[in-house]
């Protein structure tokens, strides 16, 4: 029961990103929240949705390749100063962040962060030790 | 000094094919009694020593093929006992397929002679003072040229590949007369001393022969202007013994073949048939002189044409136009030898599928290298630095492979241009355009 982030090969042409835009609202899919990472010659394309199974299935049926990774996803106030403090405790368990981007739900005064790091369990235990709640991919769809 | 060896270099054509003629037979016998791969050719097609008479009788042998020469790695091909050999050179290609070249010391004198001819067609002297900044060791080029300007005279400044600084410092502190090396090594000396304020005539050079790639006409041009030289065509195969097999004489109209040590024929490379004199077709060699490593009909896969039309520096010997491509898949970048096949392999090594295609460019006369590849799903991740390791990964296999380091780029599946279905697998871009004006056609 963890947040699933889907994460897409793009190159690094024009159209690319218009593309999978176009796949992902043919088949009606939501997206909550997405960063880029790219490099001079391609780009990796992370995002949460509102239905990964169906994600995957019309992105792959489109020819592209996508892969599936569990993240942490930490809700915090949407407050100045509550990223800084969900960091600072990864920050004290020593634990390296990999990436990390954010958003902000619709239906309430939160924001989610959405966290890549090499061990999950630990990091959701650190979290949840210091009061802040974990979401999962069902909550994904209600935010 | 006009001519090296002005006897052989202008024997009248009649005397030539008797000469042809009789090594020839002597040559085909040496082969027949001590190389078993090729006398067992021989035998499979029925064709006997005794069959060969003449150069007439040439196309009844087998041809020979660099794939021949790697199943029988190393000493298969080998013609004399291994203690009466004296060096070994060795291609530029890679582990799979190397192919190692024998010399006696006879083989080594006939190979300096034919760069030594090299030099002297080119207004070279005892008076020069020559600078080798090809490659020493494994690869012929410095062997080669440092060999044929002892032979010459020349003072000879050993300087072997690289070390940019180093050549140009030697060269305008010792006055280096004659250069010899690649000639995108030389294009990039140019760029380097202009650079550092040193004008074309401001250097003491005043010739370069440059080989073991190819080049066009327009880099001879610009080479010419940025080095302030007239810069001369050489040519050979590490099989063949090395550069010098042809060369290029004051005329700069296609290279003279050193016939007396190999006859050249132009063949069709799908049937095998021999082209009349003027067509285009497959180069094939057959070494005359040779006892270490000597070849029958070894097929070069260069394209290219034949003329015998006189040459009005007085050689005889019969010229060849620059190589216009290949019968073969292979690229020749930066002067190393690149099979399509290596790369599929070294991809399914590692892990990728093998959809991939080589760009080959020439950008400030320097080959660019790249290989686009498709990403496939088991190499992908969510993490930049995880797929720069798996790209630096891919790139060290290519190097280690292939001897020179391409940059790799990983594109979306299917991404890769199709023809026919088919996956384009090379685009070179270097417009290699051969100049045939010399041929009056």
């Amino acid at each position: 029961m963890a947040l699933n982030q889907l994460s897409v090969f793009v190159d690094n042409t024009p159209g690319a990103l218009a593309d999978i835009a176009e796949v992902l609202a043919n088949a009606d899919i939501n997206l909550r929240a997405l960063s880029i990472a790219d490099t001079e010659r391609f780009g990796i394309l992370r995002m949460i949705v509102s239905d990964n199974r169906m994600a995957v299935s019309v992105l792959k049926g489109k020819g592209y390749i996508v892969k599936e990774t569990e993240v942490v996803g930490v809700k915090i106030g949407d407050q100045p100063g509550k990223m800084a403090e969900a960091l600072k405790v990864l920050d004290l368990a020593e634990i390296n962040l990999e990436y990390l981007y954010a958003f902000c739900a619709r239906t309430e005064r939160h924001a989610y962060l959405v966290i890549r790091v090499a061990d999950n369990q630990k990091a959701e235990e650190v979290l949840t030790a210091a009061g802040f709640h974990m979401i999962e991919d069902s909550d994904v769809a209600k935010l | 000094m006009k001519y090296f060896q002005e006897k052989a270099e202008t024997m009248p054509l009649s005397e030539l094919r008797k000469l042809q003629s009789e090594k020839l037979v002597k040559q085909v016998r040496h082969v027949y009694e001590h190389v078993a791969p090729y006398r067992r050719k021989m035998d499979e097609l029925g064709v006997k020593p005794e069959d060969i008479h003449g150069i007439e009788d040439l196309p009844k042998l087998p041809f020979l093929t660099k794939g021949d020469l790697r199943d029988e790695y190393p000493t298969g091909y080998l013609g004399v006992p291994m203690k009466d050999c004296v060096r070994i050179q060795s291609t530029s290609g890679t582990t799979g397929r190397r192919v190692v070249a024998f010399y006696t010391q006879h083989d080594i004198d006939l190979w300096e002679d034919c760069c030594a001819r090299a030099i002297v067609a080119t207004g070279g002297s005892d008076e020069d003072v020559l600078q080798v900044a090809y490659g020493y060791g494994l690869f012929t080029g410095g062997a080669g040229l440092n060999g044929g300007s002892h032979r010459v005279g020349c003072l000879t400044l050993p300087m072997s590949s690289g070390n940019t600084d180093r050549q140009i410092q030697f060269m305008m502190d010792l006055g280096a007369t004659i250069l010899c090396c690649t000639p995108s090594y030389a294009a990039y000396l140019g760029e380097s001393m202009k650079e550092r304020g040193i004008a074309p005539d401001q250097n003491p050079l005043r010739v370069g022969i440059f080989g073991a790639e190819p080049w066009t006409e327009e880099m001879r041009q610009a080479i010419e202007k940025s080095l302030g030289i007239k810069a001369y065509d050489i040519y050979g195969l590490t099989e063949t013994s090395g550069p010098g097999v042809a060369f290029e004489c004051q005329e700069q109209q296609g290279m003279h073949i050193n016939e007396d040590h190999f006859i050249a024929e132009v063949i069709d490379p799908e049937t095998g048939k021999v082209l009349p004199e003027g067509s285009k077709g497959e180069l094939v060699f057959t070494s005359l002189d040779k006892e270490a490593f000597p070849l029958l009909r070894y097929r070069t896969r260069d394209i290219c044409i034949l003329s015998r039309k006189k040459c009005a520096c007085g050689r005889t010997f019969i010229r060849m136009t620059k190589p216009m491509g290949r019968s073969d898949d292979m690229l020749i970048i930066r002067g190393v030898n690149v099979f399509p096949s290596q790369i599929e392999t070294v991809l399914l090594k590692e892990g990728y599928t093998p959809n991939y295609q080589i760009v080959v460019d020439r950008v400030n006369n320097s080959d660019t290298f790249d290989i686009l590849v498709e990403m496939d799903e088991a190499m992908f991740a969510d993490t930049v630095s995880v797929i720069t390791g798996r790209e630096k990964a891919l790139v060290a296999a290519m190097r280690a492979m292939l001897g020179i380091g391409p940059t790799v780029h990983l594109v979306a599946p299917h991404s890769i241009q199709r023809s026919e279905g088919k996956a384009v697998r090379v685009i070179d871009k270097r417009k290699l355009v051969t100049d045939t004006q010399w041929l009056g056609k």
